[in-house]
């Protein structure tokens, strides 16, 4: 079982270095891509099974026992992301195949898709935390990449705003890294999870823990860290946008919650009040910020802060069933946005553009894309039988429970302000009728079955994916809990890790 | 004592790159980038303890040390914060070069379009 563990990070590897080699075959790029994607995704669900049933996965890379060497460890949390970036590296590899144009290809787009793949799964993977880093810068460059490639002028201002905070943020992630290192000696995150609880200078580690929050607040788009993101979401091709939207800041997210449930719960009094605070600030600014835009993805955009806000808020309430909403908040929220995107993609595709004013009509034009957007726009807002429903339910339970009112209000009222903007977009982009413009624009653009069965399958494949978790959610919901479960009591982690290295 | 001065060199470094960071220059960007990738560095360096004790070689023939010696996983760490910042500055570089083309400033006051 153990030799599947590096699989994920091997075989973005090696399409990544074939799709250099056919630079400018972009047919073997193409077919690399939706073949390498999908085999990701079975190895991933394959991960998931094992964990799920054995327990934690771990493997010491090049045999260097535990505290020494880099482990590579899964979690149940580890593998539910992994299976998610794998469904979505599948999906938008498809998407690409028909929204991409010929041109980036032939200068390395399917090359940086896989690596930026590569430094997501890394991140997952890993239990040491320099390795981390790595991970993270191994990411960050290849969207920076994939952000700037084709140097449109909107790309390179929002690329410059995007890097700028990003290239901030690991160097915060470094000094933190430093420091920590400096009070613990040791960078394995099971050891320093050991250490922590014992160490002396308490008020100091406490220090760290905040610029690590800050670290991974930018990354995960944070209030009041988040400026970057609707500043740059929108400008890069539609499937990069829809990638990035789908896991970019899910790393920052899953740090946060890897690191607040193994190292830095000492002073939970004290940081996870901070970011209880911070999510429900964190809420209500992206979808306030939501109600000003006129532009879909820029919606959409400040739609994945304030839903950032809400996978936070089950960190900060640090109870089984909280802890066990945000997983489920993750799962729900990287399939729906990923999805909105990809909507959003089809549209540009065939006018060209995603700005409200110059769209609509399309309940007419595109009956089925009017239902796919209906399917995850709802979802999005929460509305039952639909994935985001019971997403929101848990963490609202939870946060009752905890006597919580303020969140629970706050994450009630962001829910409702979530469906204004849903039915800001529907109104305009499908229902009002369609400006002569664009009506003239898609009548220009071919719109060949290929095109339709490459946009339209990954976009029904998520939408059922919505579905299916919102009518029967009892499975999800129990590996939640397992998975929340797990992270409170690492224990089972720490052993995980450190048992094997005894072990000859 | 050479911790009170490279600490002291480590806040300037951070001081001196954060505000060139505000400076809405790109070239001055760059720059504030570079600096306070330094001060990582030498954070890490400083933090991590510094000593007079040996380079850390294990004599042939033993699987330990015999006398103390100095922990080199900082400087391994560091290398490896060098390089990566090495290409991050490259691409950085590369990326507001072609954007004062387009752009034809190089004010990151005026780079507002994403923004509206």
């Amino acid at each position: 079982m153990n030799l599947l563990l590096p699989a994920p990070l091997l075989i973005p590897l090696l399409c990544a270095t074939l799709s250099l080699l056919g630079r400018r075959a972009v047919g073997v790029q193409r077919f690399l891509a939706v073949a390498g994607c999908s085999l990701n995704l079975v190895v991933s669900a394959c991960l998931l099974y094992a964990v799920d049933k054995d327990g934690i996965q771990v493997m010491q890379s090049g045999s260097w026992p535990a505290p020494f060497g880099i482990s590579l460890v899964v979690d149940r949390l580890s593998a539910i992301m992994l299976v998610l970036s794998g469904l979505m590296g599948a999906a938008v590899a498809v998407f690409s195949l028909a929204a991409m144009d010929r041109h980036r290809p032939k200068f390395g787009f399917y090359f940086f898709y896989h690596t930026l793949l590569m430094g997501v799964n890394g991140s997952f993977l890993t239990g040491d935390l320099f390795n981390l880093y790595v991970w993270f810068e191994v990411m960050l460059m290849s969207s920076f990449a994939l952000m700037s490639l084709g140097s449109e002028r909107a790309q390179l201002e929002g690329g410059i705003k995007y890097v700028a905070l990003n290239v901030l943020s690991t160097a915060f992630f470094l000094a933190a890294l430093g420091v920590l290192y400096g009070m613990t000696g040791t960078l394995n995150m099971a050891h320093l999870a050991t250490i922590v609880r014992s160490a002396g200078n308490q008020g100091m580690l406490t220090t760290v823990s905040l610029l690590f929050m800050v670290a991974f607040g930018i990354k995960s788009a944070a209030f009041p860290l988040f400026f970057w993101l609707p500043a740059s979401y929108h400008t890069p091709p539609s499937p990069v946008s829809a990638i990035f939207a789908g896991l970019l800041t899910k790393v920052g997210v899953y740090a946060l919650i890897r690191l607040f449930t193994l190292v830095f719960v000492t002073d939970a009094a004290f940081t996870h009040v901070i970011l209880l605070a911070g999510a429900g600030l964190t809420m209500l600014t992206g979808v306030l910020g939501a109600a000003a835009q006129t532009e879909m993805r820029r919606i959409l955009s400040f739609h994945i802060v304030s839903q950032v806000g809400y996978m936070i808020m089950g960190l900060g309430l640090l109870t089984p069933l909280a802890l066990a909403g945000s997983v489920f908040y993750i799962v729900h929220h990287v399939i729906v946005k990923t999805n909105l995107f990809l909507v959003a993609g089809v549209i540009a595709f065939r006018t060209g553009t995603n700005e409200l004013m110059a769209l609509g009509g399309f309940v007419r034009t595109m009956p089925w894309l009017a239902l796919f957007f209906l399917i995850p726009a709802m979802s999005l807002a929460g509305l039952p039988p639909l994935s985001g429903f019971f997403a929101k339910l848990m963490l609202i339970v939870a946060s009752f429970r905890e006597y919580s009112w303020v969140i629970a209000i706050t994450a009630l009222a962001v829910g409702f302000l979530t469906l204004y903007s849903m039915t800001k977009i529907w109104n305009e982009v499908f229902w009002k009728p369609m400006p002569p413009a664009s009506s003239e624009a898609m009548a220009k653009v071919p719109w060949t079955v290929r095109d339709r069965v490459c946009l339209f399958s990954p976009i029904m494949a998520l939408a059922l994916c919505t579905v299916l978790i919102g009518i029967c959610a009892e499975p999800l919901f129990g590996l939640s809990e397992r998975a929340a479960g797990q992270l409170l009591n690492p224990d089972e982690y720490i052993r995980a890790v450190l048992e094997e290295a005894v072990r000859p | 004592m050479t911790e009170v001065y490279l600490s002291l060199v480590i806040g300037v470094l951070y001081a001196a790159g954060l505000y060139l960071m505000m400076c809405r220059n790109i070239a001055k960007f760059i720059i504030g980038l570079g600096l306070i990738g330094h001060g990582a560095n030498l954070l890490i360096f400083t933090a991590a303890g510094l000593s007079t004790q040996r380079a850390p070689i294990v004599p042939e023939g033993v699987t330990i040390p015999v006398v103390p010696i100095v922990d080199p996983l900082p400087q391994a760490l560091i290398l490896t914060a060098i390089v990566i910042g090495f290409g991050l500055t490259a691409f950085v570089l590369a990326l507001f070069l072609s954007a004062h083309e387009v752009e034809g400033t190089d004010d990151l006051e005026k780079m507002r379009s994403t923004d509206q």
